[in-house]
């Protein structure tokens, strides 16, 4: 029996939140009453990617585009859009100044992307194997089970120059050809899924959207490296990515596709999951392998490498999520056709979690080589709230600061690292005028403070200094000598760590340095946070000709420090107050502003 | 050592034997117990440290290090505020000092009625919906300071 239509229902996390799951069961439920639920079929989907308009629906086969729809407007859309074919304009995108753009192929926020990675994340259901392998799921493999050897995998994933996602961007065919070459016996291939960059869920939404994929590509490169057992490495905090792999690794080994003797071939591969535990030097690779081991995740000096030398002494690739889920499309299309994507150096696309002070949040693919200019305004629909753009950050906490100057840079790993940043796992990050980069760079620095194992010292001491010497500039106690300290211990910091979150962890302090000098200087010399952000340089003050008197703001401030009578301009006092902004944001008149 | 083992639910104990000669199990048993207790309760990791011979310094270094384990008992309802980049951008700071200033308590403090613990959390990957927090699963998107009251009242209405 086949469908006339579809409803793809966005399953991702963040629509869900928004009570996508509801709307689910209502479609079912008005299809039934109207009698079409034989002709119409509803689908859960991973992630499509516009999470700022969520929750989203999509009406196969017209790519009507529905967004921020509500269980209330389930009926209209059955009643108009699938009886009598009428679109519900009401509920269409509509960017302010163009007309109703209905399909998705018209939204801008769609036309500069190119998914690889997130090709079938809001297409197929992600917990029906059939779907997966109605899309050419798991060709690749069996492809390379009957008519590749281990050498001839390797090498075209070589050939592919394919890099690894998961930030540092080694090639993936190296450390593939390094464990293959090791002796037979006992090899395991891991799959880093603790995606644990603040701001970044790219890795979440493809298994949660996608999960046969990385199964698909584990299963290959364990055939490649001669490794006979998996494991995916996951976030504890990503239940639903969870259940979903669990489905999967269940339906794939029920069909004959995981297991012992996969599909009479002779090769047995089998996968378990490992559960992180919120542990951001997990991603290392020598932590996690720690961590599945069940150990305090630490890492360790390399060589040896895990190709070498891994989980439990024996060779080990580990793999990220994005990285895999390349692996089978490469292996349909060749590695020549991979090859033309993409720029000299860096191939292939790249899964951004576009987010900030960004119009258009949400999870983005584009050749690599597209420039911040490109997806931030065409994709990312410019600043949010009429601002001005003032940096965009790249790799997380291990990343750097990319000022304005940069913004037609074509993104490759060596372009990002040129100008100070990095590539990162993909979260990227948009500021506006409003954000203060001595803030920024506090935020990052206590973030890797928190998180550092402590086993190292120039991680564990350098940090911590670098953090109170950032506080210090915040709270306008800062000397220009702290700007030369802060250099030296950055330099230390990136030479003598012993592993990557402490060699990367200064990179916010270094390229705010490098950019934004004249506000580091601001927040020493002048005493003044041009941002507002930094609590401790920003005044409050009433404007005595706005001020109507109307008492609010002395009762909202939660430390006494307003005072005034009804109907009389009230004042602040500066010595008692906590520079909340609870009054700025209660007055009604405009009269209280900060600076 | 029976008067002990009655400690363990016989849920946790067939997870345990199923998972006691897998090399690598520690952190699986500890995330069973934490799910079956909603944290690690001392007689539970003596239990654990016996059925699976390992000592129980090791146990507590592995529970200390990781951030997702925890030696209390948190609120009935736990909210998490998402202190990830995109949410602390939007206002996510904001979000947390108004919760403290709330509830009167602190970052991993729980209410003296045992209703409310307050989290602090990297990224929940719904960045979409910035600033974020959650409620025992139930995530709250977009929010302004002002939210906040109308939120806990919610749950203190549920009691």
């Amino acid at each position: 029996m086949a469908y006339q239509s579809y409803v793809l229902i966005c399953g991702g996390t963040a629509c869900c939140s928004g009570g996508g799951d509801k709307i689910a069961e209502e479609f079912k439920k008005q299809l039934a009453e109207q009698k079409l639920d034989e002709t119409v079929q509803v689908v859960t989907t991973g992630c499509l990617g516009f999470c700022e308009q969520g929750p989203i629906v999509k009406i196969l086969p017209q790519g009507t585009f529905y967004v921020q729809v509500k269980d209330a407007d389930v009926k209209e859309i059955v009643a108009e859009h699938l009886v009598k074919g009428r679109v519900v304009q009401r509920l269409c995108y509509d960017p302010e100044q163009a007309k109703k753009l209905v399909a998705e192929a018209n939204i801008p926020f769609y036309q500069k992307q190119y998914r690889i990675v997130l090709r079938n994340c809001g297409v197929i259901d992600p917990e029906k194997i059939e779907d997966y392998i109605a899309r050419d799921g798991y060709k690749a493999m069996e492809k390379v089970l009957f008519e590749m050897k281990p050498e001839d995998v390797v090498e075209e994933i070589l050939k592919s120059g394919l890099r690894g996602r998961g930030g540092a961007g080694f090639p993936t065919g190296m450390k593939w050809k390094f464990a293959m070459q090791q002796p037979k016996g006992q090899k395991y291939m891991v799959c880093n899924a603790d995606e644990g960059d603040p701001g970044a869920y790219m890795d979440r939404s493809t298994l949660e959207g996608d999960p046969h994929s990385v199964l698909e590509a584990m299963a290959i490169a364990g055939y490649a490296i001669g490794a006979s057992k998996g494991f995916i490495y996951i976030r504890a905090e990503y239940p639903l990515a969870i259940h979903r792999l669990q489905v999967a690794i269940k339906q794939a080994k029920e069909l004959g596709l995981l297991g012992d003797d996969i599909l009479g071939s002779g090769f047995s591969f089998d996968i378990e999951l490992r559960f992180g535990a919120g542990a951001f030097v997990c991603g290392e690779e020598t932590a996690l392998l720690q961590s599945i081991e069940g150990l305090r995740g630490m890492p360790r000096p390399r060589p040896p490498f895990p190709a070498v030398k891994g989980l439990w002494g024996c060779p080990t690739v580990i793999n990220n999520v994005e990285t895999l889920a390349n692996i089978p499309v490469i292996i349909n299309n060749g590695a020549d056709w991979f090859n033309k994507i993409g720029t000299a150096t860096t191939k292939g696309t790249k899964v951004f979690a576009l987010t900030g002070k960004v119009n258009n949040s949400g999870l983005i693919e584009v050749p690599m080589g597209t420039t911040l200019r490109e997806i931030i305004f065409d994709i990312g629909g410019g600043i949010r709230g009429g601002h001005q753009f003032k940096a965009a950050q790249t790799g997380g906490p291990s990343g750097g600061i990319i000022p304005p100057q940069f913004l037609d840079t074509p993104i490759d790993y060596e372009s990002l690292a040129k100008i100070g940043s990095i590539m990162g796992s993909g979260g990227l990050i948009v500021m506006d005028e409003t954000d203060c980069v001595v803030d920024i760079a506090k935020f990052y620095l206590d973030f890797t403070v928190d998180e550092s194992c402590g086993k190292c010292a120039p991680c564990r001491i350098g940090g911590r200094k670098l953090l109170n010497y950032l506080k210090k500039i915040s709270d306008g106690r800062g000397t220009e000598q702290d700007i030369a300290d802060m250099q030296q211990i950055c330099d230390a910091m990136n030479k003598a760590s012993l592993c990557g979150l402490g060699q990367t962890a200064s990179n916010p302090v270094r390229s705010t340095l490098r950019y934004f000098m004249d506000e580091y200087m601001e927040h020493i010399n002048d005493k003044k946070c041009r941002a507002g952000k930094c609590s401790k340089l920003v005044t409050y003050k009433i404007d005595a000709a706005k001020c109507k008197g109307c008492t609010m703001c002395a009762r909202k401030c939660p430390a006494s420090a307003i005072t005034g009578t009804l109907k009389n301009p009230h004042v602040i006092d500066p010595a008692k107050c906590v520079k909340c902004g609870a009054c700025e944001a209660t007055c009604k008149f405009g009269a209280i502003s900060h600076g | 050592m029976s008067k002990e083992l009655a400690q363990l639910t016989p849920e946790l104990k067939a997870f345990i034997e199923e998972w006691k000669e897998k090399p690598g199990n520690l952190i699986m048993v500890l995330h069973q117990v934490q799910q079956t207790y909603g944290y690690i309760p001392r007689e539970v990791a003596i239990e654990v440290s016996e059925l699976l011979n390992v000592p129980l310094a090791k146990i507590y270094g592995v529970v200390t290090f990781y951030n997702f384990f925890k030696l209390q008992k948190a609120g009935k309802y736990i909210i998490q505020v998402c202190l990830g980049t995109a949410c602390y951008l939007r206002g996510g700071d904001d979000l947390m000092k108004e919760l403290e200033r709330q509830l009167g308590i602190g970052v991993n403090g729980t209410t003296p009625d045992g209703l409310f613990s307050i989290e602090a959390v990297r990224c929940l990957g719904c960045c979409g919906l910035a600033p974020v927090i959650v409620v025992n699963g139930e995530v709250h998107g977009k929010l302004e300071t002002k939210s906040i009251a109308g939120i806990i009242e919610k749950y203190r209405k549920l009691g």
